[in-house]
């Protein structure tokens, strides 16, 4: 940037930032903040500064509107990206295969929330999900995908020494979704243990907030989740999957549907 | 300005020739104006040093075109009239009846009254047709007086004042059109059909003008309303253009009914010709000017229209990832370890900051001083274990269970009990018991079993009538010994 900016501007974009990383704070409940988000819509130079001291701090500026509030995303190897070993202490013992279980019921989460595609690009849609509907969800996908392997008559069962080239439904499947340990509380490596940490992690970063309990906790999801998946999350997935070779084309509606529960 | 016939004749070079010429007309039109201001200092009436006298030669000329029509021009003293204030401005400190007479000296100088013909003459020079130079005069006017029927004189501009101080000058199309206007139908009284063909031409490509402006921003409105300003530029522009339809259609059906006169009444074919042409182009433009009114007319129904269709069809559709069919499902086909990918890079996008925490000195000192919680003496209820019965111990242990393998092991011949109980009875005297209960056992061993395990031997033992003689226990001296384990023996022995 070739202009020249007052330290005080400089100053003013990192408070700005210093907001936007309180996930849980909203312009429209803090006089300052949206005052900030006003001058960075309207100011095309302080746009420039906040980004600029963002990329700096190795953050990235999503979005920035009243309903969101300055949305953030670290990028690869900054000070502020959540390792998966931070997550699940448990995940980062375990194999791969735990981590990759928590990073699905996130998919999973965010496919329940937004079933259709509109939904994710429609900025006033709110979604809500439960515990029990993302487990039910993930499991049924895996039973369609079981009863496809079952008419298909392929043997799935994996090698000895290759356990990691089982398929990902199987795995799911397998997994109990609910267990309970000896003392009595529910094994955290239970599949509905896993969601319910999902959601609730998910709460403490800002993205859902919880309407209810029935359900396993109902959730509702604020505009700052649906940006964070739309802009970031959704397209990273995406191109890991198009780096493998797997490209899905859906016509648009969704492919998650409804069924009537009389058909189940 | 030339001729057609002549144009015919020349070569293709000379036709370069002819923008060159039509420049050089259009400069000497302009020559009369300049000439005003360089002579007003030779005035012996008055200093006229002060007056502008080429904006009020334009003042005059617009005057006489704009009051002209069809059948009149304008009247000497109405245009002195009303430039007078136009030249009061300039020098408002001069008397009226100077005012006055600088305007008649103006109006007299573009009638060129002096010359005979009370017109300009200026020479230019041209290629002839067998390529020599040639100097040639052009004759023009920019004001001409005609007579009436009423034997009144009048004023009227010419082509050539029309033509290059109003049109030429003047690029706006509504001024542009006006010339041409009235240009048409001056040529039509004067019997220049061709160049009236031009004129007409040059209305319809007004028209043409019009009807593309509106088309396009209709087609923008259809795109987005909102790109489009509806509540000024619009709304003028369908003014003005409704107002140019209105008066071209006035015109051309009157020009229209003018050179259908003009077609019936001449009597040299090619004349008689281009009328006819001259109708059909002037019946193009009137029909064209028909169809922007039609156009004009829709206009606000379409963006109404275009308003309440933008207004309800729902925001924009973004394209975004199916995340059910193009993410979950297509990950939970993967294998684990390429499902690892996705899966993660989806976590990481969506798990959003992890903001570090700084301990600060005074959490760390309040958590110091704090005074240590207070435990009662009672640490409250005991909760009454719910105990169960402990299960029985093992009577032998894992030593003597080994010991006894080893001496049941019988590969060779099978053996009496009561040296099986002997040999036990030396090695540990809790032994023999054991032994005892696994040849008892062996009386009738679970072979179903032991085929199920795969087991290829099996403990057996058999009475044959010997008794036993040992000082704890008593009965049968059974012979114990291995027998191999085969399908056909199950079967024989189910059978």
């Amino acid at each position: 940037m070739s202009v020249n900016v007052p330290i005080t501007d400089a100053a003013e974009a990192a408070k700005f930032i210093t907001l936007g990383m309180r996930p849980r704070l909203l312009p429209a409940r803090d006089l300052a903040y949206g005052d900030y988000v006003r001058r960075y819509r309207e100011d095309e130079t302080f746009a420039e500064l906040t980004n600029a001291v963002a990329n700096g701090l190795g953050l990235a500026v999503l979005a920035c509107s009243q309903q969101t509030g300055l949305v953030l995303a670290a990028t690869d190897g900054s000070l502020f990206e959540i390792k998966m070993e931070d997550y699940s202490r448990r995940a980062a013992a375990r194999d791969r295969r735990e981590k990759m279980l928590h990073g699905l019921v996130h998919l999973a989460v965010a496919a329940v929330a937004y079933p259709r595609p509109a939904d994710l690009a429609n900025d006033s849609y709110i979604g809500r999900v439960s515990v029990e509907q993302v487990d039910a969800v993930v499991r049924e996908a895996c039973r369609v995908l079981d009863e496809k392997a079952a008419a298909a008559e392929e043997s799935l069962d994996p090698l000895e020494e290759a356990p990691d080239l089982e398929k990902t439904w199987r795995v799911y499947a397998r997994r109990p979704s609910a267990a309970a340990t000896k003392d009595g509380r529910l094994a955290p490596d239970a599949t509905r243990s896993m969601v319910t940490k999902a959601l609730k992690f998910l709460t403490e970063q800002g993205f859902l907030s919880q309407v209810g309990g029935e359900g396993g906790g109902t959730y509702r999801t604020t505009p700052r989740y649906q940006v964070q998946v739309r802009e970031l999350a959704a397209d990273r997935a995406f191109a890991e999957l198009l780096d493998l070779g797997v490209v899905t084309v859906t016509d648009g509606h969704g492919t998650l549907r409804a069924v009537s529960s009389d058909t189940l | 300005m030339s001729d057609e016939s002549d144009s015919g004749r020349v070569a293709a070079a000379a036709l370069l020739d002819d923008g060159l010429v039509r420049r050089l007309k259009a400069l000497a039109c302009t020559g009369p104006l300049h000439d005003l201001d360089t002579r007003k200092t030779r005035l012996d009436f008055a200093d006229a040093s002060v007056y502008a006298m080429a904006e009020i030669a334009f003042q005059i000329i617009d005057q006489v075109t704009i009051t002209m029509d069809f059948d009149r021009g304008a009247n000497h003293d109405a245009v002195i009239r009303r430039v007078l204030p136009f030249i009061a401005a300039q020098a408002p400190d001069r008397s009226p009846q100077e005012h006055e007479k600088v305007a008649r000296w103006v109006l007299e100088n573009l009638i060129n009254v002096g010359s005979v013909d009370r017109g300009f003459r200026v020479f230019y020079g041209t290629f002839a047709a067998d390529g020599a130079y040639q100097r040639l005069a052009f004759d023009f006017k920019l004001l001409t007086e005609l007579a009436d029927a009423d034997g009144e004189v009048y004023l009227r501009a010419s082509d050539e004042a029309i033509n290059v101080l109003i049109g030429a000058l003047d690029t706006d199309v509504e001024s542009a059109q006006i010339a041409a206007e009235i240009k048409l139908g001056n040529l039509i009284e004067r019997g220049k059909l061709s160049d009236a063909q031009a004129a007409a031409q040059q209305a319809r490509y007004a028209t043409v003008q019009y009807a593309e402006r509106l088309r396009r921003k209709l087609e923008a409105t259809r795109r987005d309303v909102r790109s489009v300003d509806w509540e000024e530029e619009i709304p003028e522009l369908i003014d003005a253009a409704l107002t140019h339809v209105t008066a071209r259609y006035r015109a051309e059906t009157a020009i229209l009914a003018n050179i259908r006169n003009a077609r019936d009444e001449a009597t040299d074919p090619e004349r008689k010709r281009r009328a006819a042409i001259l109708v059909d182009i002037v019946a193009d433009c009137v029909k064209r000017h028909t169809q922007l009114q039609a156009r004009l007319i829709e206009a606000n129904a379409i963006f109404r229209a275009e308003q309440d269709r933008q207004q309800f069809s729902g925001p924009p559709q973004r394209a975004t990832v199916d995340l059910f069919g193009q993410l979950l499902g297509p990950t939970l086909q993967l294998s684990v370890a390429d499902a690892a990918g996705p899966a993660g890079a989806f976590f990481h996008g969506a798990a959003g900051l992890a903001t570090p925490t700084v301990v600060r000195l005074r959490d760390v000192v309040r958590m110091l001083i704090a005074p240590g919680t207070e435990r009662d003496d009672l640490a409250g209820a005991l909760p009454e274990p719910d105990l169960m019965p402990p299960p029985d111990p093992d009577v032998f242990g894992d030593e003597q269970w080994t010991r006894a393998d080893d001496l049941l092991d019988l590969t060779g011949a099978p053996r009496r009990l009561s040296a099986l109980l002997a040999e036990a009875r030396a090695e540990d005297p809790a032994l023999p018991h054991l032994v005892l209960l696994r040849v008892l056992h062996a009386v009738s061993p679970e072979i179903g079993v032991a085929v199920r395990q795969g087991d290829d031997r099996v403990l057996m033992a058999i009475d044959d009538g010997t008794r036993l003689a040992d000082p704890e226990f008593g009965g049968a001296d059974l012979l114990v010994g291995l027998a191999r384990v085969s399908d056909e023996f199950e079967r024989g022995a189910v059978a």
